[in-house]
């Protein structure tokens, strides 16, 4: 899926042909039996393959028999042959599949009703489909302590069924390692290097584990029960700000297309709640691009500081970059994040315009990550108007179950507006949910910036798309901006490199602007989404956010007519000293492990 | 052993077999040989030396009973299951050093004197029940000779 190499190996293209299920196949030479069955309508059922990763062969729940073939085989890892005659469900067949659930199942506790997956659970509906019968079963769980240090993820270790699939994303994807298996056999467990706490190993919150994670061995730490009793609370006055990816994904959760946009019901859903002010994230990141536009105009044609500018709003990223990639440091931009800025203005501009205490403010947000619930802590600059900025950051899925517990019919319930002070925004806000959208919305502002006009194509196709890499040159009116795109902290590596390389021989930069988002496909593929992601998924996701950019009045972020508000009452102008002190941030070298 | 010279063995353990493919088993013996485990503080600088990422060397520290993460005790109890020790009673033997020695299969007693462990066939059937003590192989145990002789080992110690 994510492809580190730049241009795709040439190769001819050999057909073979099958049968499965008596039905004939043709598919390319090297296709699974798994792939293959999808073509013919046959689904065989999987617990440890993901469409993201490659075959482990862990489980054993794809087995299929092939005519002439003494014993079954995986469909997960076998490519089909030429001539293969194959069967994927015969009462045998079934027979071992339910033996494998069985297995499984001896050391899996039974907790499903009060488990983070309840009904949308891998395990479970496997269970459910074959029919698996629990008074058989001499249940032995292993006695593992769950692990919350840190305060974004929860590893219940004994809900593992050792698929691997979040060491793989861990390891390979992320290029984090901070997941392995420790030990072997029946005590085989997932851990962090010498089983210390997940908070003092090189994790970065990312959540991709328990976006990829088939049960409720890992899911995020749920903080939806601190957010029910501030809005019981009499004195508090509680504010939510949604972020651009949350809209095209919660939808998944009621039954709605993916990419669905669902912004105006998700401002509905959150007044009824009892939010007293909804706001968009989506602003923050207009704000984000006229601070970060301007930050890198400063450095391009003032040549203050160092290029190449390297984007901050993935706190993902700026964790993974904190501790494997240090010598950037001089490199990221000081922007925070959106929402933390919004996080900063509600409790101070806000504040003020609304003449409300800003103490009482309770600002809550909903985003697709999980590595947010730590970024709103990681240091004092997250206090900048004097209070905790963001108190609670929720993921897609939390809201969700708010959103169900809360008995809005979420399908029916009627569009409705944000507060439009710190609300407001434009398609190039938008995009910021996808990988390359900063960038492109970057792009927008800093061609006025340079020339004084809009661009006359909005759209930079070149920084678009799921590739793990995206590399190209921008012309503003003769001026060559280069630029890079990168997604999925394991494609980092190779521009970081390059920018280190040219460094060490004195060489031009091969870049003057840096896209970093650590999921793959950026926000819309987080790890705070809603269960199941593919790239399926993520296209679709990202498609909802490039159309609402697409139909909107506003293409660019310096065009919002309530951020220009906000510097003529309040910010004065970008990177004022007001702007530095609220929407800025450092960052300092940390060690990848703590013990 | 002091803090500068366990980092100088990691250094020279990794310039050794840094150049050779697949061989991070290799310098994980060399740094358990030296210390009679693998410390923490060396695996790590192991990781850096070599490249190789922290959580990979601790997949192969626990997957491989081999290498132990910490001190093992002074002397090494080893109570053989094989098939021939186990039926001619090395269970019975196992449980009364358990009792004696306070500690299970895996465990080092708290004064760091004796490590206990499990293990299973070493190539003397006809000997069985067989235990060794250190590099001592005692013969056709019973429990109370086991113990027996951890308490002469114990009483030499106290001398």
């Amino acid at each position: 899926m994510i492809h580190h190499s730049l241009e795709p190996p040439e190769r001819t293209v050999n057909m073979v042909n099958a049968i499965i299920n008596g039905v004939p196949v043709q598919v390319e030479q090297g296709t699974t039996i798994l792939d293959a069955g999808h073509k013919v309508h046959v689904k065989i059922p999987t617990l440890c393959k993901h469409p993201d990763l490659d075959a482990t062969a862990a489980c054993g729940i794809c087995i299929v028999r092939i005519k002439n073939t003494p014993k079954m085989l995986r469909a997960c890892c076998t490519p089909i042959e030429d001539g293969m005659d194959i069967t994927t469900e015969d009462p045998e067949i079934i027979q071992v599949r339910r033996s494998v659930l069985e297995l499984i199942l001896s050391k899996h506790p039974n907790q499903c009703l009060t488990c983070g997956r309840n009904q949308n659970c891998e395990l479970q509906t496997l269970a459910a489909d074959f029919n698996l019968v629990w008074d058989g079963l001499d249940n032995i769980v292993p006695q593992l302590p769950t692990d919350t240090s840190t305060l974004s993820i929860k590893l219940d270790p004994k809900k593992c069924i050792t698929c691997g699939r979040c060491i793989q994303v861990c390891q390979e994807i992320q290029n984090v390692w901070a997941l392995s298996f420790l030990q072997r056999g029946i005590e085989t467990r997932i851990a962090p290097a010498g089983d210390i706490n997940l908070a003092d190993s090189p994790c970065v919150r990312c959540g991709q584990c328990s976006a990829h994670c088939p049960t409720g061995a890992i899911v995020e730490y749920d903080e939806t029960e601190a957010v029910w009793s501030k809005l019981l609370d009499p004195h508090a006055y509680c504010v939510a700000q949604i972020a651009p990816a949350v809209r095209v994904a919660i939808g998944e959760a009621f039954g709605f297309e993916p990419g669905t946009n669902l912004t105006g019901k998700i401002y509905a859903a959150l007044r009824r709640m009892g939010f007293k002010a909804v706001f968009d994230t989506n602003f923050g990141a207009d704000l984000t691009i006229v601070e970060e536009a301007s930050e890198f105009v400063e450095r391009f044609t003032k040549g203050k500081s160092v290029l190449p500018l390297i984007t901050s709003c993935c706190p993902a990223w700026v964790d993974f970059m904190e501790k494997f990639h240090g010598d950037m440091i001089p490199h990221f931009s000081t922007c925070k994040s959106p929402h933390a800025m919004v996080g900063a203005l509600a409790k101070t501009y806000y504040a003020q315009k609304m003449k409300l205490n800003p103490a009482k403010i309770f600002m809550v947000s909903i985003m697709p990550c999980t590595a947010k619930k730590f970024e709103i802590c990681r240091s004092k600059e997250m206090q900048a108007s004097g209070f905790q900025d963001v108190d609670v950051s929720l993921t897609t899925r939390e809201l969700a179950r708010m959103i169900k517990q809360s008995g809005i019919d979420f399908i029916t319930v009627p569009d409705d507006q944000p507060d439009h002070i710190l609300g407001a925004y434009t398609g190039a806000g938008t995009i910021f949910g996808a990988t390359g959208g900063v960038m492109e919305a970057a792009l927008r502002t800093a061609y006025n910036l340079i020339t004084g006009s809009n661009p006359p194509r909005f759209e930079f196709e070149v920084v678009r798309g799921l590739q793990g890499v995206k590399e190209g040159e921008i012309n503003i009116v003769g001026t060559k901006v280069r630029v890079a795109v990168a997604h999925g902290l394991g494609n980092v590596e190779y521009v970081i490199n390059k920018v280190r390389e040219a460094k060490d021989k004195g060489a031009e930069m091969p870049y003057h602007f840096i896209e970093v988002m650590a999921c793959p496909g950026g926000c819309v593929g987080g790890g705070g989404q809603p269960y199941g992601v593919t790239d399926v998924l993520r296209k679709a996701r990202a498609k909802g956010l490039y159309h609402e950019d697409g139909s909107g009045l506003w293409r660019c972020s310096h065009q919002n007519p309530y951020v220009q508000q906000l510097y003529a009452d309040f910010l004065e102008k970008p990177l004022s000293h007001k702007s530095e002190s609220l929407l800025h941030t450092g960052y300092t070298n940390r060690p990848a492990y703590q013990k | 052993m002091t803090h500068t010279s366990v980092v100088d063995d990691v250094a020279v353990i990794a310039k050794r077999w840094n150049n050779t493919r697949g061989s991070l088993i290799m310098a994980l013996h060399d740094l358990q040989s030296r210390h009679g485990y693998v410390p923490r503080e060396s695996a790590m600088k192991l990781a850096k030396y070599m490249d190789v990422p922290l959580a990979r060397i601790y997949e192969v520290l626990t997957f491989y009973n081999y290498f132990k993460l910490k001190p093992p005790g002074k002397h090494v109890v080893s109570v053989c299951m094989g098939t021939a020790c186990y039926l001619k009673g090395a269970p019975g033997i196992y449980h009364d050093i358990t009792k004696h020695l306070g500690i299970k299969s895996g465990e080092t007693t708290p004064n760091g004197e004796f490590h206990l462990q499990i293990v299973r066939c070493i190539g003397c059937c006809g000997l069985a029940p067989v235990v060794t003590i250190n590099e001592q192989l005692l013969a056709k145990m019973n429990p109370h000779d086991a113990v027996e002789h951890i308490c002469q080992i114990k009483e030499g110690a106290e001398k």
